[in-house]
């Protein structure tokens, strides 16, 4: 299958089916959900094949594909992955079957537009992920903003015209300063290849303003302290799916930018403004910390403790130039940068599953006040298990994946900088804090109302999702290796590529 | 040779049979879950015996290899494997023969509660956590086992999940871990830093190599890198052994059925800061400063927590104390640098411990889990098999010559009358008269438990359940079931002999090797050598001895006060009220803790979300531009009037500036 055109395969495969599912029609639900299950569960084989096709040992990019697209201005529709972005397709793909499974029965209003918004929004996260062209970058990163913005706007809760408005402004906002910044880069480089950008040499005047331009999009996105306000609004309005794909994959795409863009296209403009990264970093794992420590709103609670634990990815990426250059130690540096990306997957895993078992819940009481649950223990045993086993993943318990990364990051910050590993390390206090009073309230006790002690045990699919995050979330905790090793070789290159100066 | 097959099901076997009691609830069945975490238990016992026995007299060497690589990272490697030597060995039966001995108890002990196939699940679990965490051969698969076993402690302290303060204790019990975890973490990151591996063996061969080196961690102040290494260990071992001032979550832990709190709570669980400090000896002998803080902290533990155990009246809470004094005892030891004696009481104590705290639980059984020891009294003839195993371990406990805690207890006193080091005054003091401590509060529990008159009425047809009256019982107490006292005796005999004969070897026969490294200026214990001229002598010359006749005036007191004049206690607790308060309420710690941390927590959590999210950022700055937006455009809406002759001014003026402008600028 070598000479397949996999990864245009992986991006239209759920575009095009979308047109399919809507052709199904409002009058035909269970077309419509098996149809968009088959499309899930053919486009994850395929991104399976491409982990198999692709060669961890060597690294750099691979199943290249290069046609002309814009030759005018020299875009051109080139694809290619690396280890790194080959770990963030099979995370989009395998979410994507989970999202659809967990939508099954509760999504009843127009299905087959839900199913296919769901489809075209994987296809284009998988496009961000493999595109190697930097205008085409900017439209998949936008293009994502619309069926997410139908998704909260149509299926979402009370407030959902509020939540997409504020989504939407807030991220488009940043994405204008993007989009000037590449403009830019065009103007110097005469093309948008990814790869010709990073060897363009730039001004360290020059650097600093398109590392702004960047950090402003990446950074509302990511969601980073202080422009995380969407997110809890955002997640307290969508519906479950919408909240699983938000958490699990969308937030991923801004440091993915970081990885993209700030890092290899202005190293040294990173490198003196690193300090600012990895402050609002900081503020974001303890300050949110805090933040997450009161919320009566389950799903707001996960939300910023998703914005904590998305710091911990800004820290492990910026720490590098520390490492790497000004310390020369560039095997802490690749400690840290895998680290990163080791904990956007976990983070994918987790909070969806984090997301989903809220969903669970919302749908038998219809609220999502913790107040209102209690005792799930008793009247919900095996949910209960998986909630304190997510519960523990998210509070970074060793052989779950949630600790794998934190560890990694923390280590390696401790040599950038010890007082950096301290206020990293605080989430490990912080982070048990909201996490487990949360479960104290809602998992042990007793049930606060007869409704709350009725609510009936998981059914068998439920059970199938929640199982299918469990699975993942320990297979990674408990053998990260085969994860590590995809991504080894992409890493150190990426290192190698940030030690050189550009000025 | 040992293999390494061997060890993959030493470890493996109380995992398979956590999973298979705890998943197949149905399948299974009570009676299976029990059958088979108790076999898969024994199956490590059995397999840690050989590895002891190869270990000791089968000449096989030190096993350390990696199983499978955890993280690889360019040229870091980091496994999960094995390191097995003889602390490992010795640890691994300790271990290992405590819970099967509690696992067996557990049938008894849990017969009636709906838990019982969750429990056997948890304490199947938890044997597999601390295995991982004897068995670690580098230091991220200690931390590894060392949060998992905090899990299981969290799961188990909250067993009961419906009342409130189990799940209270549970929480409070893994957050004060995790800011030990915090500091741990920490120390092994600067690990990582100091000799870029986690490896022990490649650590340890590096260690010497610390000295003079230093850290900048505060502009123009260089630290001594071993000290800040072996202080950010040391505080998670602090979490875990339950040492001042991360003591507060271990008397609350006593919420979770008794079994556990022998197993995990007494025996094993909180000696791993203990067993981790030892493994680290080659790190902390590097530092003289470390030491002297081990030394402090394990001093005040050990005395001032034994203080507040003489005013408790839960039989659990007494027990619990007296743990946490006993691991200062520990604490102590190795902060004299005598790793083997710490390691020598770690196991004495387990014994013994284990053995109270299973007598206590037969008591609660026999009471009808009331565990006020003002409601109980005169039980010896009721249950002579918990009184007298009950006496065998308080006896051991309080030191008694001949019995293992003597042993144990009596070197760790000589070590720091021989240590040098700063601190190693105060800490004697502390330990000579925690002796007395221990006495009095041990003797105590023994006269209101089972001596003197009986204090509970017995009425038939009393419902247990439908409000529970205190110090009154719907059947008489009589002696608990075989499973129960079977382990009962079982460990009284250890708690009795097994000083004697490992004393020598253990601590004065190099018998650790390789595995516990202590300096010559350090060595406390070779100097005790030359006076030690073995078992027999060490128990005539006791008799002699300082500690003796404390611990006899501790019994004294004890007697007098608890046996012979009831009442007189209670007039003392008035006569020095301030004092008995200040113990009562344990100094004022928990307070002090929830207040500023728990409720301080939350406030600032409040702060930062109303005044920065909800204020500043979306109030000022995002719903603040929207609002600004619409209120400009308010007023840029007032320029469209509709009115012809406005636009007509307003074209015109414009003109002439327009024209004014390029003929001003123009001609220039």
């Amino acid at each position: 299958m070598s000479d397949w055109p996999i990864l245009s395969i992986l991006i239209w495969l759920p575009c095009l089916g979308a047109i399919l599912v809507l052709l199904a029609g409002n009058a035909r639900p269970r077309v419509a959900r098996w149809l968009t299950l088959a499309l899930t569960v053919v486009t994850f084989a395929l991104s399976l094949v491409m982990l198999s096709e692709y060669h961890a040992g060597p690294g750099g990019f691979q199943l290249q594909e290069l046609h002309r697209w814009i030759p005018g201005i020299n875009s051109s529709y080139h694809l290619g992955v690396d280890g790194i972005a080959v770990a963030l397709i099979v995370l989009t793909t395998f979410t994507s079957i989970l999202v659809i499974g967990g939508a099954w029965q509760v999504i009843k209003d127009k299905v087959h537009q839900y199913m296919a918004a769901m489809l075209v929004l994987e296809g284009l996260l998988i496009g961000v992920f493999c595109v190697m062209d930097a205008l085409l970058f900017y439209l998949f990163f936008e293009a994502i903003l619309i069926p997410m913005f139908f998704l909260i706007g149509i299926w979402g809760g009370p407030r959902r015209v509020y939540a997409t408005l504020k989504f939407f402004i807030y991220t488009f906002f940043g994405s204008i300063f993007f989009l000037i910044g590449l403009l830019y880069l065009y103007h110097r480089a005469g093309t948008f290849d990814l790869q010709a950008l990073w060897a363009l040499p730039l001004t360290m005047k020059e650097q600093s303003w398109l590392f702004f331009s960047f950090l402003i999009a990446f950074a509302i996105k990511t969601p980073m302290v202080p422009v995380h306000t969407w997110l809890p609004d955002a997640h307290v309005e969508a519906p479950t799916g919408g909240s699983v794909i938000l958490a699990a994959i969308m937030l991923k795409v801004g440091t993915y930018g970081f990885i993209r863009f700030s890092l290899p296209i202005v190293p040294d403009a990173s490198e003196s403004f690193a300090w600012l990264v990895i402050v609002l970093s900081l503020i974001a794992i303890i300050y949110i910390g805090y933040v997450a420590l009161v919320q009566p709103d389950m799903k707001k609670l996960v939300a910023y403790s998703s914005v904590a634990h998305m710091g911990f990815v800004t820290l492990g990426l910026f720490i590098v130039y520390m490492l790497a250059r000004q310390q020369h130690d560039v095997q802490t540096a690749a400690l840290g940068v895998q680290g990163a990306v080791v904990q956007m997957i976990s983070h994918g895993f987790v909070s969806g599953a984090l997301f989903t078992c809220i969903g669970v819940m919302y749908d038998r009481l219809h609220t999502r006040e913790i107040a209102a649950y209690g005792g799930l223990a008793k009247v919900m045993p095996w949910f209960a298990a998986f909630w304190v086993l997510f519960a523990m993943a998210n509070c970074g318990l060793p052989f779950t994946s949630g600790f794998v990364g934190e560890f990694m990051v923390i280590l390696s910050s401790f040599t950038a900088n010890p007082w950096i590993a301290l206020f990293a390390a605080y989430s490990l206090i912080i982070g048990a804090g909201y996490t487990l009073w949360l479960i104290k309230r809602i998992v042990w006790g007793t049930a606060p109302s007869k409704e709350a002690a009725a609510m009936p045990e998981i059914n068998t699919r439920e059970g199938l999702v929640l199982g299918a995050f469990a699975v993942a979330v320990l297979a990674m905790g408990v053998y990260p290796w085969p994860l590590m090793h995809l991504m080894d070789s992409s890493v150190a290159q990426l290192v190698t590529h940030l030690m050189a100066s550009k000025v | 040779m040992i293999s390494q097959n061997l060890l993959i099901v030493l470890a493996a076997a109380p995992l398979v049979g956590a999973l298979i009691a705890g998943l197949g609830r149905k399948q299974v069945g009570r009676a299976g879950a029990a059958a088979i975490a108790i076999l898969s238990v024994a199956i490590s016992f059995a397999l840690s015996c050989v590895v002891f026995w190869q270990l000791v007299w089968g000449g096989a060497p030190v096993f350390n290899h990696d199983v499978y690589t955890w993280l690889e990272v360019g040229k870091l490697s980091i496994g999960i494997g094995f390191l097995v030597d003889r602390l490992t060995a010795l640890m691994l039966v300790t271990v290992t023969f405590v819970s099967l001995m509690v696992h067996v108890y557990t049938i008894g002990y849990m017969r009636d509660d709906p838990g019982f196939q969750r429990f056997f699940a948890y304490i199947a679990l938890f044997t597999f956590s601390m295995l991982m965490l004897v068995l670690a051969n580098n230091f991220l698969q200690l931390f590894i086992g060392w949060e998992l076993v905090g899990l299981v402690s969290y799961l188990l302290i909250g067993f009961w999940f419906e009342r409130p303060s189990a799940s209270f204790a549970a929480l409070k019990a893994f957050i004060v871990n995790r800011v030990g975890d915090f500091g741990f973490i920490l120390g092994i990151a600067a690990v990582l830093y100091a000799f870029h591996t986690l490896d022990y063996s490649a650590v340890f061969a590096q260690a010497p190599d610390l000295a003079g080196r230093t850290i900048e961690i505060v502009g123009g102040h260089p630290w001594s890198l071993a000290t800040l290494i072996c202080l950010l260990l040391f505080v998670g071992a602090c979490g875990k052994s339950a040492q001042v001032p991360l003591h507060v979550w271990l008397p609350d832990s006593m919420e979770g059925p008794t079994p556990i709190s022998a197993l995990i709570h007494a025996a094993t669980m909180v000696t791993a800061g203990i067993f981790m400090v030892a493994r680290m000896s080659p790190l902390y002998e590097m530092s003289t400063t470390a030491l002297s803080v081990v030394l402090i902290v394990g001093a005040t533990t050990a005395f001032f927590m034994g203080l507040i155990g003489i005013v408790q009246n839960d039989i659990k809470r007494v027990i619990a104390y007296s743990t946490l004094s006993q691991l200062g005892y520990m604490v102590v030891a190795l902060g004299v640098s005598a790793y083997a004696a710490g390691i020598f009481h770690l196991m004495t104590h387990a014994f013994f411990k284990a053995l109270l705290f299973l007598g206590a639980g037969s008591v609660i059984v026999a009471m009808h889990h009331e565990q006020d020891m003002r409601y109980m009294g005169g039980l010896r003839k009721r249950m002579p098999i918990t009184w007298i195993t009950m006496w065998i371990g308080s006896l051991a406990l309080v030191a008694t010559p001949g019995f293992s805690g003597f042993y144990s207890k009596d070197q760790i006193i000589e070590a720091v009358g021989e240590s040098q080091i700063f601190g190693a005054t105060y800490a004697y003091w502390c330990v000579l008269l925690g002796v007395f401590v221990t006495a009095l509060y041990s003797f105590r529990l023994l006269y209101m438990t089972f001596h003197g008159k009986e204090r509970f009425k017995v009425e038939h047809g009393h419902d247990d359940h439908a409000h529970h009256q205190p110090g009154v019982l719907a059947h008489a107490p009589r002696e608990s079931p075989w499973v129960i006292t079977v382990p009962l005796v079982l460990l009284a005999i250890p708690s009795v002999i097994i000083g004697w004969f490992t004393i020598e070897p253990l601590l004065y026969g190099g018998w650790f090797g390789e595995s516990i490294k202590v300096l010559p200026g350090h060595d406390v214990l070779a100097k005790m050598a030359e006076e030690f001229h073995g078992p027999a002598a060490m128990f005539l010359h006791s008799f002699t001895s300082a500690p003796f006749w404390i611990a006899v005036a501790g019994f004294a007191v004890a007697t007098w006060v608890y046996l012979f004049n009831p009442g007189l206690a209670d007039r003392a607790a008035r006569t020095f009220l301030p004092v008995f308060k200040m113990l009562t309420r344990k100094y004022w710690v928990d307070e002090v803790y929830y207040n500023l941390f728990a409720r301080g927590g939350v406030k600032l959590g409040r702060a930062f979300w109303k005044g920065g999210d909800a204020g500043l950022i979306d109030g000022a700055m995002v719903n603040g531009s929207a609002s600004l937006v619409e209120r400009s455009s308010r007023v840029l809406r007032r320029l469209q009037t509709g009115f012809l002759y406005h636009y007509a001014f307003v074209m015109i003026v414009g003109l002439i500036l327009l024209l004014g402008g390029l003929w001003y600028w123009g001609l220039r």
